[in-house]
């Protein structure tokens, strides 16, 4: 089948001009095929629908510029459970085709999607998932991220710790890869520029009982925390920090998930959190005020982090598929030309590293009236070292 | 650990166990006395949590909101009990175990429906937002105070029914022999029914109580119902003052082993409970 399509695409550019080329795609009923793997129910739901959500708004922009492609959504839900990864990836690939793989959410999954889709000719875009493997050790030439390495939101936030002057840091997080990643990387800055990690605690994933762990952060008393908590974890260790009464005497720093979509529930008790984060729903970019705009115009509510990164996938393919005049037949072709986009993101433009990871900004947040503020740029163009990759 | 940090750790154990007692103590009354395997209990906990959050930001009012939410599921407890439940008092327990895991499914779509997957959070009501100065650095929340009152009155009230009131003499006379007891002319169908009421009442209590102080997302019912099951099997299947020991040994151990082995802290109360179960295979307090 490959083969007659990149024959059929060949015979196509050679005797036909570009325009009747793209008619003539469009007309053979041959469309792009888009699968997406993300969490529509369970625990993960909310975060599949922005995701795919925002996938859909920017092809849906785009279309204009797509030579006349059609495009055709196959929609899978992993229900963010790892086991079902493989089959579901499978079925995407052998059964449906899909020229791209969009997903999933939960970096096991991830884990199970590459595992099947490592070097073959459809293009995967992982819109969230930050396991550190997906573009280090697993790299692979078809495997791309919109969303962030796990490392990127914490490195930064050992050296504003430094310039902050806490010496003494208390680290505390779930005991899974992005738990454990995200104090590896706070660590690996904070040490380097002479803090200490006075104590790491490693919480079974996802255990919400922390009020005993909060008792001992008080009576150790170090100059401030650093911490991985997201969704119910995140508002419940806030909600508790603030009501054993720590918040204003140790200051809180995370990754930027501790207070993403989480800020209605956690109310007062996240005023003076400071995170870092690739994003932040105010940051004044142009592109970011016409992304807010346009994504509540479409879905009546505006866009949260994952809708950006969902976003930006999208962008990725309209790119590719318009710089290649609607031909996506030569898969090294696709590769080539998606690892050379500069990506127009609401959370300012950013390029992809050798091992398909984001090249971004990381920026300082601090919560100030229920809204994530943006201080500063914590650390510009930011580059995963992608340990491990051998691309 | 200095002194200090022990007594520290001691109470949010307790605090932790009182509340673990609250919604354990459902589960162990619906099965001493009726023989139900409920495995649906802590979706009646989240059902509590999801409503007070629901009513809250309708009224603004956390008395009106957890008042109503209990109300709300006294009568889920009963059109439960009179629809589904009574079906299956002759039946073993495996058919109890399938209805009530396919009730988990339905409540937890029903949430997913009503309310979405957002996490959410309810503020702690004005009149006990306050804080006692506690140790140098912290100080202890006045609602979780409240909290661990409440469920102390709750406990006292179920110990004080059970043994000293008429009701309460026909629950424990129903538990050793349902048929003497329908033989001497005892409603012995209304009086289930009020039992497994006041079970999911009791769950979704804890529900109101707990939403406070945590977050209500999707499957924070699951996620107690199995620490409850581990307290009702230490304490004795049936047994209310078994419940209530076993909470607060529950919530102590597991509070310390969270500090003092936080990667092993998941394992320490099965490890507890087999324990528990090698000394005395029926649990501490079972008749």
């Amino acid at each position: 089948m490959s083969k007659i399509k990149t024959l059929a695409g060949a015979v196509l550019a050679t005797t036909l001009t570009a325009g009747l080329s793209t008619s003539a795609l469009a007309a053979t009923g041959d469309p792009v095929k888009i699968g997406v793997m993300l969490p529509f129910s369970g625990i993960y739901a909310q975060l599949g629908e922005a995701g795919r959500d925002g996938l859909k708004l920017a092809l849906k922009q785009n279309a204009s510029n797509l030579h006349g492609a059609d495009i055709e959504f196959i929609e899978l839900d992993t229900e963010a459970k790892p086991s079902r990864a493989p089959e579901l990836a499978s079925s995407l690939l052998n059964q449906h085709e899909a020229d791209f793989v969009i997903g999933p959410v939960h970096s096991g999954v991830a884990m199970g999607m590459i595992k099947m889709l490592r070097g073959k000719d459809t293009v995967m875009i992982i819109p969230n998932a930050g396991s550190a493997a997906a573009t280090g050790p697993l790299c692979s030439p078809n495997v791309f991220r919109t969303s962030f390495s796990s490392w990127q939101p914490s490195y930064p936030m050992g050296k504003v710790a430094l310039d902050k002057g806490y010496k003494k840091v208390y680290a505390i997080s779930w005991n899974y890869g992005m738990g454990r990643e995200s104090l590896d990387a706070f660590a690996e800055s904070f040490e380097a520029g002479g803090g200490e990690i006075v104590e790491k605690v490693l919480l079974p994933f996802p255990s919400t009982n922390f009020q005993s762990h909060v008792s001992d952060i008080a009576d150790k008393n170090p100059d401030a925390v650093f911490t991985f908590f997201a969704g119910g974890g995140a508002i419940k260790f806030v909600k508790d920090y603030d009501a054993m009464g720590l918040r204003g005497k140790i200051p809180l720093l995370g990754s930027g998930f501790l207070t993403e979509g989480t800020l209605e529930a956690q109310g007062d008790a996240a005023e003076g959190v400071m995170t870092g984060l690739h994003y932040a729903e105010q940051l004044d970019v142009p592109k970011n005020q016409e992304f807010r705009e346009a994504f509540n115009t479409e879905y009546g509510h505006y866009p949260d982090i994952y809708a950006v990164q969902g976003y930006d996938a999208g962008q990725a393919i309209a790119n590719t598929i318009d710089q290649l005049k609607g031909d996506i037949s030569d898969k090294q072709a696709v590769i080539s030309t998606m690892e050379k986009l500069t990506i127009n993101s609401p959370r300012g433009d950013f390029t992809f590293s050798k091992a398909h990871n984001p090249i971004q900004n990381v920026y300082l947040r601090e919560v100030k009236d229920g809204v994530n503020v943006v201080q500063s740029i914590a650390a510009e163009a930011l580059e995963d070292p992608a340990r491990g990759c051998k691309l | 650990m200095s002194t200090e940090l022990f007594f520290v750790q001691l109470i949010n154990g307790l605090q932790y166990g009182l509340l673990l007692f609250l919604i354990a103590s459902g589960l162990t009354l619906v099965f001493g006395v009726m023989g139900i395997l409920n495995l649906a209990h802590g979706s009646m906990y989240m059902v509590g949590a999801y409503l007070v959050w629901y009513f809250v930001a309708v009224t603004g009012s956390f008395t009106v909101s957890a008042i109503l939410s209990a109300v709300i599921a006294l009568g889920l407890g009963i059109l439960i009990e009179r629809v589904l439940i009574q079906r299956l008092y002759n039946r073993n327990h495996l058919d109890q175990v399938l209805l009530t895991i396919g009730m988990i499914f339905v409540f937890n779509s029903l949430q997913s429906i009503l309310w979405g997957n957002d996490p959410y959070g309810v503020a702690v009501p004005e009149a006990l937002s306050g804080s006692v100065p506690f140790t140098d650095n912290s100080s202890y929340p006045v609602y979780r105070i409240f909290a661990a009152m409440v469920c102390i009155a709750i406990a006292t009230a179920l110990y004080f029914i059970v043994s000293k009131t008429r009701l309460g003499m026909l629950i424990r006379a129903g538990e050793s022999n349902r048929e003497m007891v329908e033989a001497l002319g005892v409603n012995i169908k209304s009086l289930y029914t009020i039992v497994f009421a006041i079970g999911v009442m009791l769950a979704a209590i804890s529900g109101i109580i707990a939403a406070p102080m945590s977050s209500i997302v999707p499957g924070m019912g699951e996620s107690v119902l199995i620490t409850c099951f581990v307290v009702v099997v230490i304490g004795g299947m049936g047994s209310i003052k078994g419940a209530f020991v076993g909470a607060l040994l529950v919530g102590v151990i597991s509070t310390f082993a969270a500090v003092l082995m936080p990667t092993m802290s998941n394992m320490i109360i099965y490890i507890f409970m087999i324990l528990v179960l090698l000394v005395k295979p029926q649990g501490l307090f079972a008749k």
